[in-house]
């Protein structure tokens, strides 16, 4: 009969080798984003590579977004009128779409399209800045590897996904109106003064909060992944992938949460 | 270019580095086992042992790499493994680390990967004073014309030189160089041990050389250190490691010289 796993110290199994592996992997992502918040704000504060951080990931999804948004516009609106049609509420249309692109879709949908070209490049990078030793490089020139490459980058993504974010609302609007004028005779101002008469400032901050969190979230698990990326070329290639799937799966769960939280405030 | 004295010493022998007692394992993996070693001023100490012996773990925990399971490392004065991590990084700008793979930043060009560690250490320090610096170390290294190419353009003894002169920049008081010329042909690595050499003497370095190239030791080693088994079973000078009886030093010779 197999030995019962119970000590680490012995290089035995705690509870199981999975559990064992979840749970310190949980513990050293836990100390990985302490680590972020302690280092964030002491000096020295690396603001120009922030900035060219912010500028890579504008750069780098910018395309991708405009094209998303804009489709999704269309889309969502066509998708929506024969609904509508039904009980004679066309009118209602722009509102409808407000709603939906700026309370959940364009956040929504900047944030995973992020996390697929950005995550993934965050993590690639910094995997293969790991695995090629220049991540000790700059620890023995005495300069903080975290710092200079895990901060800068978070922070970056907190900062750039939110404009993303507002980015991609005004295209899915722009979609939406390009998609109503081909059908009605509605003027651009009018379309978009009735697609804001029901967003409130709670929807607004809503949707910053998202977006800065969704950053967050896609800045951190990029980094930690490239961080501690192991076996040579094929662990950066890991690295990127598993960035990309845990942001895309924490981003939907804290969707669900700060709906629920913003739902919350409304009631009370 | 092989090296027929030490050199000269001002005074008596001052110790730069000293290692006492050093244990280091990974899991099961028993690397470093009583590992004792004092590097003095000036001197070049070439390590030589098989690959994935623990030799690179060595340098690794001089530097604060690494972590010892047990035992004193001392470099310039200062308790590695106690330090707090400002003096740590104080140390460190005074130790040179040539990686094995030259681990140069591949989204910057040369000029770039130079002038960061003086950007990011020294606060202040004006653009004239930077690229006298950058020019300095490229005439060192030979590689003047390369500085605004990318990493990836350079030829493997290249990006070695300019890993060095990225070390150099700061001008360290003590070069650690992991395998500096494997992965070269003979003529590259001929250059690179003579540039181990001029940096002895142009920079007034004290280094300990990590090789399993006998050619590598043999010319730019003071000392040889024979690593074998987890700690060094002989040091001295070359003739006096490889002129005995000792069948690991006379196997790991013949290897080199005679296959």
């Amino acid at each position: 009969m197999q030995e019962p796993v119970f000590n680490a110290r012995n290089n035995k199994y705690v509870l199981s080798e999975g559990l064992d592996e979840f749970f310190s992997g949980v513990s050293k992502a836990y100390r990985f984003v302490g680590q972020y918040f302690r280092q964030a704000f002491k000096p020295p504060f690396h603001f120009s590579e922030v900035v060219n951080q912010c500028f890579e990931i504008g750069l780098r999804s910018l395309t991708l977004i405009t094209l998303t948004g804009f489709i999704i516009g269309i889309v969502f609106t066509k998708q929506s009128r024969p609904a509508l049609e039904d009980f004679g509420a066309t009118s209602w249309l722009p509102s409808l779409i407000g709603i939906a692109i700026v309370k959940a879709l364009g956040p929504l949908v900047t944030a995973l399209i992020c996390a697929g070209k950005v995550g993934s490049g965050i993590g690639a990078e910094l995997g293969s800045m790991k695995v090629t030793e220049q991540i000790d490089a700059m620890e023995v020139s005495a300069i903080n590897p975290f710092k200079y490459l895990v901060v800068t980058r978070v922070t970056a993504t907190m900062i750039a996904i939110p404009i993303l974010s507002f980015y991609c609302i005004l295209v899915g609007l722009m979609g939406s109106f390009v998609n109503v004028s081909t059908q009605e005779s509605t003027s651009f101002l009018t379309f978009f003064q009735n697609s804001f008469s029901t967003i409130h400032f709670l929807d607004l901050f809503t949707s910053v909060v998202k977006s800065i969190v969704y950053g967050f979230t896609i800045g951190i698990v990029g980094s930690y992944k490239g961080y501690y990326a192991t076996s040579g070329t094929r662990g950066v290639g890991k690295a990127a992938n598993q960035a990309v799937v845990m942001a895309m799966f924490l981003i939907f769960i804290e969707e669900v949460i700060i709906v629920q939280i913003s739902n919350w405030i409304r009631f009370f | 270019m092989e090296k027929q004295s030490l050199p000269a010493k001002n005074g008596p022998e001052e110790p730069v580095i000293i290692i006492r007692d050093l244990y280091k394992s990974f899991g099961d993996l028993h690397v470093l086992k009583g590992v004792d070693l004092t590097v003095f001023k000036g001197e070049n100490v070439a390590v030589l042992g098989k690959s994935g012996s623990g030799k690179s773990v060595l340098i690794r925990i001089l530097v604060g790499l690494l972590k010892p399971d047990k035992g004193e490392v001392t470099v310039l004065g200062h308790q590695v493994n106690n330090l707090p991590e400002n003096e740590l990084n104080a140390l460190r700008l005074r130790v040179g680390f040539s990686f094995q793979s030259s681990a140069l930043y591949d989204s910057m060009s040369i000029r770039q990967n130079l002038e960061f560690p003086l950007k990011m250490n020294i606060k202040n320090i004006s653009k004239q004073e930077i690229d006298k610096s950058v020019k300095e170390v490229l005439e060192a290294v030979g590689l003047e014309d390369k500085i605004d190419q990318m990493p990836a353009d350079l030829s493997g003894g290249q990006r070695k030189r300019i890993g060095i002169a990225r070390t150099l920049i700061l001008k360290p008081e003590i070069m650690l160089y992991d395998e500096p010329t494997s992965g070269l042909d003979p003529i590259t690595s001929s250059e690179i041990n003579k540039l181990i050499n001029l940096v002895q003497e142009q920079y007034n370095t004290s280094s300990i050389i990590i090789t399993h190239d006998l050619t590598c030791a043999r010319d730019t080693g003071d000392r040889i250190a024979m690593f074998e088994d987890g700690r060094f079973n002989k040091t001295g000078k070359f003739e006096e490691v490889f002129n005995d009886t000792d069948e690991q030093a006379n196997s790991f010779y013949n290897y080199n010289f005679i296959q």
